[in-house]
C-alpha cells in the first residue's frame, strides 16, 4: 500500500482566519509531512461545493460579524448537507470559534433573532447584549472522553491550552460531551466549566493562538482518527515536538 | 487674543497633572508619561479643549493601524520647517490622557500654551480614540493611514474600529451645539486600503486621497495577512491589479463598480536607494522630489500621507520636502544604534500587516542577517499572541545566519520560528538584557543586528540600549 495521505478541507480561509487560524492547517500539514504522511489542501470559498467524500478532516475557523454573515448564507446553501453528511460519515470536523458557534443548532442575537446553524453540534449560543463583557484571555482546560491516556488508568490529563474572544456564550444540550473542562478562563459560556462539544470525530472550541501547534497531542489524535478511518490502523510516528512542548508547557503558566 | 488666565479649573488641573508628572520622573517611572495626563483629565475634562484649541495654526490628527508614529514625526518636522511650533504627544501614548499629559507639560499654571500665534497641534491618535478627539479637539485635518487586525482582545472587530471612524466623522459641519461649524474638517485618506478610502464616501467635508501609482513597487498576491477582501457597499469579492500589501493596493469591486478613488497625492515613482528611498509625489502644487532616508515600502507610505496631510494644511512644497530628507527615524521604527561596534536597528512589529512589511524591509537588505526577535504579551501588545501565525516569518528566514527569540511569550515564538523553517529548535531567552547581550555578541563587529519587538518590549530594548549608550531617555525628547 503507498504511504496515506490526509486530504484537508479548509472552509472559508480567506473569510474565516481572524485569530492565527492558518496555524492549525500549517501544523497539520508539518505533522504529516514530518512523518512522510501526504498531506493535501483544498480550500472553498463562497459558492464552492464540498464533496463530503473527498475530506478526511474538515477545518474552518473563526471570522468577524460581517464576514460571519457573509459565510452563514453560503454554507447553508451549498455546503451543510455535504458537511452533514462527512461528519456523519466519521469524517473529522475542527470547528474553532466562530465556525465552532454556526456548526451549532442557532445563534441568538442579542435582539432576540435566531440565526439557524448548521447543526452538527446539539447546542446554542446567546449574544448577551453590547453591555456584557466579551469572554477573553488565556485559557487552560482538559480534555474530557476520546483521548485514551487522558485522565484514565492513572495518567494525568491532558491539557489543552490557547486562548479565547467571543462575545457570544454557548450552551450544550443535555447529553453533549464537551470537549474539554475549564481549568483557568471562561470556555463555553463561563459559568458551566465547559469547553468546546464533541459529537462523533467532529471538534468544536472556543480555543485558538493557534490551537494545533502547542496542543500536538490533541493535533495528532485529529491526525490519527481522520487516517484510521481510512487506511485502517495507522501508527504515527515519534517526532520533535521539543518546541511544542515548551510551548504548552509555558502556556500552562499564563494568567487567564 | 486668548486670556493669560483661561479658567482656575484649567489651572488647577494642569497644577496638579505637572506635578503628577514630576513625581512619576523622579520616582523613576520613566516611560509613564501619561500619568500627568490621568490626572489632570481627573481634574478638568474639558482641559484637552481648553489648551488644544489655543494653537492658533489649529490641529491635524493621524491615525489608522500602522505608521500613525512615523507619520505624525514627519509632520512635526515639516511643520518646524515651515515656522511652526508643534505641539506634538510623540512620546507615542496617543489616547486621550497622553494628549492631555503633552498639553500639560507645554501649558502655563495660569492655563496658556505659549506662544500659541505659531502653535500647530499635531496629535497621533489611538484608533479607537478618535471619535472623542475630533469632539475636543476639532482638528482642521484628520489624516488615516490603514486599517488592519490589531489587539483584537483590546480594540474588539477591525469593522468596530471602522464604525468609530465614521461615528466620529458623522457629527463633522455641525458646532458644539449643533450650529452649524465654519468648516468640517480635512480627511485625507489612503485610496489604496479599501476601508480607509470607504470613509470618503458621504463625507461631508473636503476630502485628499492619496494613494502609490507606481505599479512595479506590488505584487499580483494579496497576503494572508488582509482584512477586507470584500466590498464594503456590496460583500462581493474586491479583485485587484496590483497588491502593495496587506489589503493595500489598486482595487475595485467587479460587482457593484466600487473601486479605488483617484488620488490627489499620488507617488508616481518609488526606488530603493541603500539606506534611502528616492520618492516622486504628484501634488496639485507640483511635483516633489524627496530622498526619504528610511527604506521599505511601508516608509514610502508613511511620508506620502506626511505630504498629503501638509499639503491639507497648505503648508509649503520646500518645507516637506527638506524635512523628510533630513528625517530620522521615530523611536523603535528603523532607529539605528551603534553599540560596542554593531550596528543595531530596532523595527517595531506589533501586528502581522505591520510586522510583514517589516521582515520584507528586512529581507531587501543585503547579506546575511542576525536576528533577535521579542514578543511580548502586556496590554499595550495585545495579550492574544495568536497573530504571529498570520504573520510572514518566512521571508527572512532563507537569510538568517542567527535568530534567537525572546519576550515574555518567546516559547510561542520560538514554536512559530520553528514553523517557518529556522530549525527544530530556535533558542529561547526571556530576559530582554540578556537576549540582548547575547546579540550582540552572535554579531560580528561591524555588522548589522536587527531586533524586531513588539510595542512594550521595544519601549524595554530602547532602555537598555539607551543606559549602554549613555544617552537620554526617550521621554525626555531628543
Amino acid at each position: 500500500m503507498s504511504a496515506p495521505t490526509l486530504r484537508v478541507v479548509h472552509l472559508y480561509p480567506r473569510l474565516m482566519n481572524i485569530y492565527g487560524d492558518r496555524g492549525n492547517i500549517m501544523c497539520l500539514r508539518h505533522r504529516c509531512e514530518a512523518r512522510g504522511i501526504g498531506f493535501e489542501l483544498t480550500e472553498l470559498g463562497i459558492g464552492d461545493r464540498f464533496d463530503s467524500a473527498a475530506a478526511d478532516l474538515i477545518f474552518a475557523g473563526g471570522a468577524q460579524d460581517r464576514e460571519q454573515r457573509n459565510v452563514v448564507e453560503d454554507l447553508l446553501a451549498t455546503k451543510a448537507d455535504a458537511v452533514r453528511e462527512a461528519v456523519e460519515a466519521a469524517v473529522v470536523l475542527l470547528a474553532v470559534c466562530g465556525a465552532y458557534q454556526l456548526f451549532g443548532r442557532f445563534y441568538r442575537e442579542a435582539t432576540g433573532m435566531e440565526l439557524p446553524g448548521v447543526g452538527i453540534f446539539d447546542l446554542h449560543t446567546e449574544h448577551p447584549g453590547e453591555k456584557a463583557k466579551r469572554l477573553i484571555g488565556n485559557i487552560v482546560a482538559e480534555l474530557v472522553g476520546p483521548l485514551p491516556s487522558s485522565g484514565q488508568g492513572g495518567h494525568p490529563p491532558i491539557t489543552i491550552v490557547g486562548f479565547e474572544n467571543h462575545g457570544g456564550r454557548t450552551y450544550l444540550a443535555p447529553g453533549v460531551r464537551p470537549l474539554a473542562k475549564v481549568r483557568s478562563g471562561h470556555g463555553n459560556n463561563g459559568r458551566d466549566g465547559a469547553e468546546g462539544a464533541v459529537y462523533r470525530n467532529a471538534y468544536g472550541t472556543y480555543i485558538h493562538g493557534s490551537l494545533l501547534p502547542k496542543n500536538p497531542a490533541f493535533a495528532d489524535h485529529l491526525i490519527g482518527l481522520a487516517l484510521r478511518r481510512r487506511y485502517g490502523d495507522v501508527e504515527l510516528a515519534r517526532i520533535d515536538n521539543r518546541a511544542e512542548e515548551l510551548a504548552h508547557r509555558a502556556a500552562l503558566r499564563l494568567r487567564p | 487674543m486668548y486670556p493669560a488666565f483661561v479658567n482656575p479649573r484649567a489651572s488647577l488641573a494642569i497644577l496638579a497633572g505637572k506635578a503628577a508628572g514630576t513625581a512619576s520622573r523622579l520616582l523613576g517611572r520613566g516611560g509613564g508619561t501619561a500619568i500627568a495626563g490621568v490626572v489632570a483629565l481627573g481634574v478638568d475634562q474639558g482641559l484637552v479643549r481648553t489648551l488644544s484649541r489655543q494653537a492658533a495654526a489649529g490641529a491635524i490628527a493621524v491615525t489608522g493601524t500602522n505608521g500613525k508614529t512615523t507619520t505624525s514625526l514627519m509632520l512635526n518636522r515639516v511643520a518646524a520647517a515651515a515656522g511652526l511650533r508643534p505641539l506634538h504627544n510623540r512620546s507615542g501614548s496617543n489616547m486621550m490622557r497622553g494628549v492631555a499629559a503633552m498639553l500639560v507639560d507645554e501649558a502655563s499654571i495660569s492655563g496658556s500654551i505659549a506662544d500659541a500665534a505659531r502653535r500647530l497641534a499635531i496629535l497621533e491618535v489611538d484608533e479607537a480614540t478618535l471619535p472623542e478627539i475630533t469632539r475636543e479637539v476639532r482638528p482642521r485635518v484628520i489624516v488615516f493611514t490603514n486599517l488592519f487586525r490589531d489587539q483584537l482582545d483590546r480594540y474588539g472587530e477591525v469593522d468596530t474600529v471602522a464604525r468609530s471612524w465614521r461615528s466620529a466623522l458623522r457629527g463633522q459641519g455641525t458646532g458644539d451645539r449643533g450650529q452649524p461649524q465654519e468648516e468640517p474638517p480635512t480627511i485625507v485618506l489612503n485610496a489604496d486600503d479599501p476601508a480607509v478610502a470607504h470613509l470618503g464616501r458621504g463625507y461631508g467635508g473636503p476630502v485628499l486621497y492619496y494613494g502609490v501609482e507606481d505599479a512595479s513597487a506590488g505584487g499580483d498576491v494579496v497576503e494572508h495577512a488582509s482584512d477586507f477582501r470584500t466590498c464594503l457597499e456590496c460583500g462581493a469579492d474586491l479583485a485587484y491589479s496590483v497588491t502593495f500589501y496587506g489589503h493595500v493596493g489598486h482595487w475595485r469591486c467587479a460587482s457593484c463598480g466600487n473601486a479605488r478613488p483617484s488620488a490627489d497625492v499620488r507617488l508616481t515613482r518609488v526606488t530603493a536607494r541603500g539606506d534611502a528611498t528616492e520618492m516622486a509625489v504628484a501634488t496639485a502644487g507640483g511635483e516633489l522630489d524627496i530622498l526619504l532616508p528610511l527604506t521599505g515600502l511601508y516608509n514610502a507610505y508613511n511620508a506620502l500621507a506626511a505630504v498629503a496631510g501638509a499639503t491639507a494644511l497648505g503648508l509649503p512644497s520646500e518645507a516637506i520636502v527638506s524635512a523628510l530628507a533630513e528625517f530620522s527615524a521615530a523611536f523603535g521604527r528603523q532607529e539605528r544604534f551603534q553599540l560596542d561596534g554593531r550596528d543595531v536597528q530596532v523595527l517595531l512589529g506589533k501586528n502581522p500587516t505591520g510586522l510583514n512589511q517589516v521582515l520584507r524591509a528586512v529581507a531587501a537588505r543585503p547579506g546575511r542577517k542576525r536576528l533577535l526577535f521579542f514578543l511580548n504579551d502586556g496590554i499595550a501588545d495585545g495579550r492574544d499572541i495568536s497573530w504571529i501565525w498570520d504573520t510572514d516569518y518566512e521571508v527572512v528566514q532563507p537569510q538568517t545566519e542567527w535568530a534567537l527569540a525572546a519576550g515574555t511569550r518567546a516559547e510561542d515564538l520560538a514554536l512559530r520560528l520553528k514553523y517557518a523553517g529556522f530549525g527544530e529548535y530556535v533558542e529561547i531567552e526571556r530576559d530582554a538584557a540578556t537576549a540582548l547581550r547575547r546579540a550582540i555578541e552572535a554579531t560580528p563587529a561591524g555588522e548589522t543586528l536587527y531586533v524586531l519587538p513588539t510595542y512594550t518590549a521595544m519601549l524595554e530594548v530602547r532602555e537598555i540600549i539607551a543606559k549602554r549608550a549613555g544617552e537620554g531617555h526617550f521621554w525626555e525628547g531628543a
